[in-house]
């Protein structure tokens, strides 16, 4: 078959069509590149001709203030890094707990999925830095732990907002999976808790994938707002070098930084949404 | 055992399947209102019956899918229906097979028919493999085994299907019209290994609106009418003169439809 379609020599229709798409393509191109270029131009002439530009030039693009600041943000900047890695899990097992409290049958459960319920509704709605001022002032207030680092408390916060939001997207992957699936499943002699590993989380986190992709981009940025607890991360860092320095330049760097921090799982991402799509080939001209 | 559970079975050996007065509603719509009915081992029962008679809820209670209102069910003289019965141990010893939606899409074939044998029967990684490799080798989809079920035609599904139902070797097979949601020129080959199994000798209770693949291969027939069995005995009996006239009458339409 395969030999088949190679002998087979396209038809002179065909060849020019193929001719006329590549022009086509050729000048779509050029047109988008030539019209990016020029917006880019006229934007950046704007901005160096304004009046102002020498000053904010100097106040927030100064090189050596950059340089100077840089191992401090840097080191602020790892602080957030550990940060996120212990909330992705915290957030991981917390939503998942949620999840399935609220996608439990049956009357008995009533009590866990209306408190899973009115946790969800609680967090999603209120800000998170509300909640980090609540926990991260509140709790260690009650004086049942020993002292904890604030960033533990930002962690905590991190987690107890976040988890709403990802305990809501698996909740959808959840219900999304054919009800026979379970069916399926437990007629094979596979228990509750089996079903749930084997049959019904892997087929609902593939779905939900890139939502909780888009979340954890969302919360590569808010682990910097843990400095409104005064923990000495890349932007609590930045504020302490701008101060020292009279120059907002620290704070570019720190904006960089976090950039450069979610860039990976941006392309990731898009990666991915992108091969989902292409898998599901129907209407891919469309 | 009332002695209608007796009628037409063949042998004094006990029976696989027992389903005792067995009675299941939803709501106000009384489905089964007394159920008996027992299968021997080897033998291959049909249910017939028109739409929404009760085929799939009887054969869900068999399995424990549902939970009976009233009545007992035993597999091998042990009761099903006994609250305090292990579910999971019985539906493992149990096959089943749907219409459609089967197979898992996120697992190959041969994982899909290995699952039960690892993950119920505790067998190894590779020694589950290697059989369910066996068996759709068997039944001539080997070369589908590492693809995913999305990659088959609907009969090569429902074939998967039935191999990964019988992969653990339960003591009965209940086939839920497994060839209906089927384009009708893939019905032969699903039908074809049912045929097959039966010459294997497994249990089998098919839920179906085949008649002439009911008169080729099940041992005994048995018509679901208003909650209960009206008439059961030899397949060929049964579908050609049968003895009571709501049967004719439902054979009758059934004939003039298809
Ligand atoms: N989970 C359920 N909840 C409520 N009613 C149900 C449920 N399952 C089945 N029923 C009802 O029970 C009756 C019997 O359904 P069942 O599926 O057993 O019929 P069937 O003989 O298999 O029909 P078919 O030939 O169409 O498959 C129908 O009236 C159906 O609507
Ligand atoms: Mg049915």
């Amino acid at each position: 078959m395969n030999n088949d379609r190679e002998a087979r020599r396209p038809s002179a229709t065909e060849l020019d069509r193929r001719a006329f798409r590549r022009r086509q393509n050729t000048r779509s191109v050029i047109i988008s590149l030539v019209s990016t270029i020029i917006f880019a131009v006229v934007i950046w002439l704007a901005v160096v001709n304004s009046p102002g530009w020498q000053q904010v030039q100097n106040s927030f693009f100064n090189w050596d203030t950059i340089v100077q600041a840089f191992p401090r943000v840097g080191e602020g900047l790892w602080l957030n890094i550990r940060v996120l890695f212990y909330a992705t899990i915290g957030v991981a097992v917390l939503a998942f707990i949620i999840a399935i409290m609220r996608t439990l049958r049956g009357p008995v459960f009533f009590p866990l999925r209306a408190l899973a319920a009115g946790y969800t509704d609680l967090f999603r709605g209120m800000p998170l830095i509300i909640v980090l001022y609540l926990v991260g002032f509140g709790i260690p207030g009650l004086n049942l732990f020993g002292r904890m680092p604030l960033e533990f408390w930002g962690t905590i916060a991190l987690v107890t907002t976040y988890s709403a939001y990802v305990a809501e997207v698996f909740r959808a992957g959840i219900e999304s999976v054919h009800p026979s699936q379970r069916l399926a499943a437990r007629s094979l002699g596979l228990s509750y808790a089996k079903t749930l590993r084997l049959v019904v989380m892997p087929q609902a986190i593939r779905k939900v994938t890139p939502a909780l992709m888009n979340d954890f981009i969302a919360m590569q940025k808010d682990v910097g707002l843990i400095s409104v607890l005064g923990a000495v991360d890349a932007v609590r860092a930045a504020q302490i070098e701008t101060a020292a320095a009279f120059n907002f330049s620290p704070y570019v760097l720190a904006g960089l930084l976090f950039v450069l921090l979610s860039l990976p799982m941006i392309r990731i991402s898009d990666w991915y949404t992108g091969r989902l799509r292409r898998r599901e080939q129907m209407g891919a001209l469309v | 055992m009332t002695p209608q559970a007796n009628t037409s079975r063949r042998g004094s050996e006990p029976a696989v399947v027992r389903v005792e007065n067995v009675y299941k509603s939803f709501g106000d719509t009384d489905v089964l209102r007394g159920i008996t009915l027992a299968i021997d081992h080897h033998e291959v029962v049909a249910l017939i019956g028109k739409s929404g008679s009760g085929k799939s809820t009887l054969l869900r209670c068999i399995n424990l899918l549902e939970q009976v209102d009233d009545g007992q069910i035993f597999l091998d003289d042990k009761e099903l229906t006994d609250p305090l019965v292990k579910q999971d141990d019985v539906r493992s010893h149990i096959g089943i097979v749907f219409q459609q939606y089967n197979l898992f899409p996120h697992m190959t074939v041969v994982d899909n028919v290995a699952l039960a044998n690892r993950h119920v029967f505790k067998k190894g990684k590779h020694e589950a493999r290697d059989e369910a490799r066996a068996l759709l080798e068997r039944i001539g989809l080997g070369d589908k085994a590492n693809e995913y079920p999305d990659r088959l035609s609907g009969g090569q599904q429902q074939r998967a299907a039935i191999v990964r139902a019988i992969a653990t070797n339960p003591r009965v097979l209940l086939l839920d019209e497994v060839t209906s949601a089927l384009d009708p020129e893939l019905v032969g080959e699903v039908l074809d290994l049912i045929r097959e199994l039966k010459q294997t000798g497994v249990t089998i209770v098919m839920a179906t609106h085949e008649m002439n693949f009911a008169r080729d291969v099940a041992d005994r027939v048995a018509f679901l009418d208003d909650g209960v069995i009206l008439e059961q005995g030899p397949a060929k009996q049964v579908l050609t003169t049968p003895r009571e006239a709501r049967t004719r009458e439902y054979l009758k339409r059934f004939n003039a439809a298809h």
